[in-house]
């Protein structure tokens, strides 16, 4: 520990750490809009993000399927997680026992570090065949399963940890002050919930869905792994398609030999980014408000 | 009688609040210096300004000089680490450092570059004996300095600030969160410590500046209201304010 | 609202549960003692060593890697960087955007960069990219706990004449010892983890790397290509990957819940 003694030296270090993270963001969007260059330039941007045409041999790089599919089954996913996470942070929060959140929270947590190959392989197991043999048989639709309902499914538990935690914190953080003053007004305790807190939470439960929406939207393999990898329009949600992250993992290989394509990869990357990183600043922009007080 | 520290027109705000105004004030070395005054009167901040921990503190400005020994330590090019070596600090709690209580003793003299396992178990031994300490934790030097009550764990920082050879104790309310046995015990060795280091207290508490001060300032306000020797303070008090304070009426 | 509870708890059952019914079968010596012989994809004998050796490498070069810039960057943050409150929050603000980027745009990213030095597919590639991910993860996990270490602290350490580094190193890292240990855990969990950040980078062969400029297979992709396979036994190879994965994830959640729930004995309060 003697060498702690010169900090001249050790600073030298210490700010060229901070100073690589503090360009990661830069270096991340400017590199990829570097490689996405050649693509912008034999591509207009609107035929790029609206066009369904993709023809990599013909350098047609239409990326409006994948784009599709990828908000599909991130809207469709939140559409299954979100009452979940709400109707289970108020539980926990307002109506159950402490001791009940301390039981949970594990829970959340193991299930938020289970890695995302494992919920794909989880989707082949249990969801793919699920949806196979009796949700769609159901509704007398024949499918192998693989399909944009398989992805939102495993999506919509992936992201269940994510905008779980976010709304346990932000109830937590309301609950201390607001209700007696609802209560001792003579509400009943729902509509405490649905009068007072919900309102309060309002930006928050904003917040936690954009940052799940932010999850999803990024997430590749456990998506891939289940959704059918179909560049289409899909017609209903038991049909295949193909999100963007798909796209990017699962031609990495090829790329190379056809002109543009790698470009035309890396600019999906960069939509990816640009995307994620806007509804994680508008996320944190919402929930600034509680911080202060969590 | 010798001045060791002599704080020259300071002045020192945090953002737009000024927290010192126009200090003037000579520290005599080998004494016990009290710094009276009511809570929020800056006499904290004055204390930190000593040892340049203000420098830690977000949106300060401050002008004056702060002379120890003829050098200015506000505008000294020598490094902060040896200034503030110099001064031992004692503050509100004890905070002992997350080892145990040997290290505890042993870190400030290996930052200091001493390493010899000799003449640290020496020191550790010769500290510990210094603050009454020694008899009851001389067979756990082992165990966290966590384990100790808090009236051992202040005296353990005083041990600590100690084995770094400062010229200078400085004490923040240093018993305010003890005992009174530990509370009486701190403040005797004080006494005893003035023989060879310069001390400067702050308090808030009368009866106990009554008992060790040789010299008294009394803040308020940001402003230094009267100083003096104990004897001339308790006894002749020249402001109102003071003599106010001495009565009961501030707090 | 019960039933939420109860679906949350049931999905995670069933999930642990459908990979260990179809996976610890497949789970014998052979698999965890032997790479595969005959191709991962075609060869019927063999285990995954490879992937575990190679996923081992990975995810301890990237940890150390992320640990070695993210605590001085965790501790710049709260001591030297004290003073500068705006310019803290700001780089927490920048790393918890970075923290939502996905591991995907890490990858293409890392691979473009491969492209343009020249570099092949290799475990130091690999290593690298992961590591930038997992960055922002572990920094922030110190910086919460950083944070919120007494002032006092700092300030009994810089009287005894210690400078910010050793204040820093000395002191604050044996007071957050805990939380450092919870940090490497959560960051080893997420690089052992994570398939798409090293699809790009660190390839995937048959054998165990004996240099990190060799590729170098991984339990995610392990279990990503040889599903794929039409062959059942390249198939229960894939499986069992996926249970020494989860396993490993579960140990990895209670080791950290168990550190961070245990009383650290130095640490003052």
């Amino acid at each position: 520990m003697r060498f702690l003694k010169n900090e001249k030296v050790l600073n030298v270090f210490l700010y060229l750490f901070l100073g690589i993270i503090l360009a990661m963001p830069v270096l991340l969007i400017v590199g990829l809009l570097f490689k996405s260059e050649s693509v912008l330039h034999a591509n207009s941007l609107s035929d790029l993000l609206f066009s369904t045409e993709w023809k990599p041999f013909q350098g047609k790089f239409g990326f409006y399927s994948y784009i599709y599919s990828s908000v599909l089954v991130t809207m469709l996913a939140l559409l299954i997680s979100v009452p979940i996470c709400l109707f289970a942070a108020i539980y926990l929060t307002q109506y159950a026992k402490s001791v009940y959140l301390k039981v949970i929270q594990p829970v959340i947590d193991i299930l938020a570090g289970i890695p995302s190959i494992i919920f794909g392989v989880w989707g082949i197991l249990v969801i793919v065949p699920l949806i196979s043999h009796y949700v769609a048989p159901f509704f007398g639709i024949e499918t192998a399963g693989y399909s944009i309902l398989a992805g939102a499914v495993v999506l919509s538990v992936m992201i269940i940890p994510f905008i779980l935690n976010i709304l346990l914190e932000i109830f937590k953080s309301i609950s201390k002050e607001l209700p007696q003053a609802s209560i001792a007004l003579g509400a009943t305790k729902w509509q405490t919930i649905k009068y007072v807190i919900l309102r309060k939470a309002f930006p928050g439960i904003v917040s936690s869905v954009v940052f799940g929406m932010s999850r999803a939207f990024g997430e590749t393999i456990a998506v891939l792994m289940v959704v059918g990898n179909v560049a289409q329009i899909p017609k209903s949600i038991f049909e295949p398609g193909y999100p963007l992250p798909a796209l990017i993992a699962n031609n990495y290989g090829e790329m190379l030999s056809i002109p543009n394509y790698d470009s035309a990869l890396m600019f999906a990357s960069l939509i990816l980014l640009v995307i994620v990183l806007l509804f994680n600043l508008a996320a944190r922009m919402l929930i600034s408000r509680y911080e202060t007080k969590i | 009688m010798k001045s060791k520290i002599s704080i020259q027109n300071l002045n020192l705000s945090i953002g737009k609040n000024q927290i010192l105004k126009n200090i003037n004030l000579d520290i005599p070395e080998n004494q016990v210096t009290i710094i009276l005054g009511p809570s929020g009167c800056g006499k904290t901040t004055l204390l930190k300004c000593l040892n340049r921990l203000i420098d830690l503190e977000e949106n300060v400005t401050i002008t004056g000089s702060i002379f120890l020994d003829n050098e200015d330590i506000l505008h000294t090019k020598s490094d902060l680490p040896g200034i503030r070596k110099k001064m031992g600090l004692l503050s509100q709690r004890p905070y002992p450092l997350p080892m145990n209580i040997y290290d505890n003793i042993a870190y400030g003299l290996r930052i200091n570059g001493i390493h010899n396992k000799h003449i640290i178990r020496e020191s550790v031994e010769h500290n510990l004996k210094q603050v009454n300490l020694w008899d009851e934790v001389q067979h756990r030097l082992k165990e966290p300095a966590s384990r100790l009550s808090i009236g051992q764990q202040q005296r353990l920082c005083l041990a600590r600030g100690l084995a770094v050879k400062p010229e200078i104790i400085l004490a923040d309310e240093p018993t305010s969160a003890l005992d009174p046995l530990s509370s009486t015990a701190i403040e005797k060795k004080f006494v005893e410590l003035k023989e060879e280091y310069t001390l400067v207290m702050v308090t808030h508490i009368l009866r106990q500046a009554r008992r060790i001060a040789d010299y008294v300032v009394f803040m308020y306000l940001g402003e230094i209201v009267e100083h003096g020797t104990a004897d001339e303070f308790f006894n002749h008090p020249k402001q109102e304010k003071t003599k106010a304070y001495l009565e009961g009426i501030f707090n | 609202m019960q039933i939420s509870i109860a679906l949350i708890v049931l999905v995670l059952s069933l999930i642990v549960f459908s990979i260990f019914y179809r996976g610890l079968p497949s789970l014998t010596w052979e698999m965890v003692s032997q790479t595969p012989k005959g191709g991962y994809y075609f060869g019927k004998e063999g285990g995954v060593l490879n992937a575990i050796i190679g996923s081992l490498y990975l995810a301890f070069g990237a940890t150390i890697l992320a640990l070695v810039m993210g605590l001085p960057v965790a501790m710049l943050m709260n001591i030297h960087l004290r003073k500068f409150k705006k310019l803290v929050n700001g780089v927490r603000f920048l790393l918890d955007l970075l923290w939502g980027v996905p591991s995907i745009v890490y990858g293409a990213f890392g691979f473009s960069v491969m492209i343009f030095f020249g570099v092949k597919t290799s475990l130091l590639a690999g290593i690298i990219t992961v590591s930038l991910f997992i960055l922002p993860i572990m920094i922030r996990a110190i910086d919460e706990v950083v944070r919120n270490v007494p002032v006092g602290l700092l300030e009994a350490s810089m009287s005894l004449g210690s400078n910010k580094s050793q204040t820093a190193f000395m002191v604050y890292v044996r007071q957050c010892s805990s939380a450092i240990v919870t940090a490497i855990m959560i960051s080893f969990g997420r690089a052992i983890g994570d398939a798409a950040s090293v699809l790009f980078t660190t390839g995937y062969t048959d054998s165990i790397p004996t240099s990190v400029m060799q590729p170098s297979a991984t339990l995610p992709l392990s279990i990503f290509f040889q599903l794929s396979s039409p062959i059942q036994e390249v198939q229960n190879r894939a499986y069992a990957s996926a249970a020494i994965l989860t396993i490993i994830i579960l140990i990895i959640s209670v080791l950290s819940r168990v550190i961070s729930n245990k009383y650290n004995k130095n640490k003052i309060s």
